[in-house]
């Protein structure tokens, strides 16, 4: 089963409600799989604190053109649905960010003129804590290329245990590379109008792609209720609500999980874990 | 010296289109000769990848000498700057309006890239 935190935006909660779901399963099942994929800022490491045991490096394969066998005939470009080589005065030229790594440019070039070479785009690290198994992507700093990442650390997920996504940020790509093979998703937000905003983006996604999601509201009591409102209106299960409480904020700026400090929360945290096993297997 | 500008529509009183890779035109003027001539994007419009790459390939197998738009992105800024094809921003409202700016020199020429691509 595998849990995904999502947001339409940065800085609402995800990573506080990932790792604390985290600890609450790991102490009910034999082991919990917590994938980092907010690989442009992974914090989830933090507050697991768990022990760095194996790191592997990412790699993309792009396509390199020999200019001494290329006839410029601009069949690699033509192919290309991507725009990510392109024949410029019938030069190909390569635009790395941009290649999906189909490879197809190197099969329809007839003098065999292409050939794939590495492209590093990241690191997963990988951690154990306990029960905790925290696999971490992270992005090499100015690579766009977060989605093959994300799948990558996808790669990881565990068959027969737990799994909980921490998902990047947003609403694009790299977001629904993240969530799409998720069995529920936590929409996490903030009771605010940018909040609101924001979640509407992130359950018309959650909604396109099929998904049995619910919305957790941080920093209860600190704006208006118009999350509330729209959650009531459009039928949407409200899974958690976490206070505006000066005790979280000052935990989670010292990296420290909310439940070993602040016993009074674990329950909430249980009972969501609870909630999300039960629709999953109602198939509801 | 021709000039790409880019259009929503395919006449000089179209409305002039802010977007480089998804605009619908480019309309093309020659300060020469006065001539003018449309280009049509629609791969660009409709690709889901590298819009800005194909209609600056497009300009460049165009053999232009400058483009005048109102953003333009990191890869088709390379492609256009590696091709010598200058790059200049206006939000004028038409492209006649873009035209006289151009003419009477109020455009300034951009020297980098006007927003990040993809993925960000
Ligand atoms: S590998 Fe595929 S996506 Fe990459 S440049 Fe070649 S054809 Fe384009
Ligand atoms: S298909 Fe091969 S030969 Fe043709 S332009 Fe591309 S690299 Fe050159």
């Amino acid at each position: 089963m595998t849990i995904a935190i999502a947001s339409g935006k940065g800085g609402t909660g995800k990573t506080t409600i990932a790792t604390n779901l985290a600890i609450v399963a790991s102490e009910k099942y034999d082991s919990v799989t917590l994938l980092d994929c907010d690989v442009e800022e992974p914090n989830s490491h933090i507050f697991i604190n768990g022990k760095k045991i194996k790191e592997e490096v990412v790699n993309v394969r792009i396509p390199e053109v020999d200019e001494s066998l290329c006839t410029e005939c601009g069949a690699c470009s033509n192919f290309c649905q991507y725009n990510a080589i392109v024949s410029l005065k019938g030069k190909p030229v390569v635009f790395k960010e941009m290649c999906h790594s189909c490879g197809g440019c190197t099969l329809v070039c007839q003098p065999k003129a292409i050939h794939e070479v590495d492209h590093r785009i990241g690191l997963i690290n990988f951690y154990k804590s306990g029960k905790i198994n925290l696999i971490e992507g992270l992005l090499d700093i100015g690579s766009p290329l977060s989605p093959p990442l994300i799948g990558a650390v996808k790669g990881y997920e565990s068959k027969d245990t737990l799994n909980i996504i921490d998902a990047p940020p947003g609403t694009s790509c790299p977001v629904i590379e993240a969530i799409r093979d998720a069995d529920y998703l936590i929409l996490v937000t903030e009771p605010t109008p940018f909040g609101l905003n924001d979640l509407i983006l992130a359950v018309e996604v959650s909604r396109k792609l099929n998904k049995k999601f619910s919305v957790a509201i941080n920093r209860v009591g600190s704006g208006d209720d118009r999350v509330h409102k729209y959650c009531k209106k459009e039928n949407i299960p409200i899974i958690l609500e976490i206070p505006d409480d000066r005790r979280i904020a000052e935990l989670y700026s010292n990296g420290k999980i909310i439940l070993e400090n602040l016993p009074e929360y674990k329950k909430c945290f249980e009972e969501v874990l609870e909630k999300i096993g039960t629709v999953i297997q109602n198939g509801q | 010296m021709k000039v790409a500008f880019t259009s929503q529509g395919n006449s000089l009183d179209s409305q002039f289109d802010e977007r480089f890779g998804r605009a619908m035109y480019f309309i093309i003027y020659d300060t020469d000769t006065n001539e003018t001539k449309v280009l049509e994007n629609m791969a660009g419009v409709e690709s889901a990848h590298g819009a800005g790459i194909s209609a600056a390939k497009k300009l460049v197998d165009a053999k232009v000498d400058a483009l005048v738009t109102g953003n333009c992105g990191p890869n088709a800024f390379y492609v256009l700057s590696e091709n010598n094809i200058k790059i200049y921003l206006s939000n004028a409202k038409t492209v006649k309006e873009a035209i006289e700016e151009f003419k009477n020199k109020k455009l300034e020429i951009a020297s980098s890239p006007t927003k990040g691509g993809h993925w960000r």
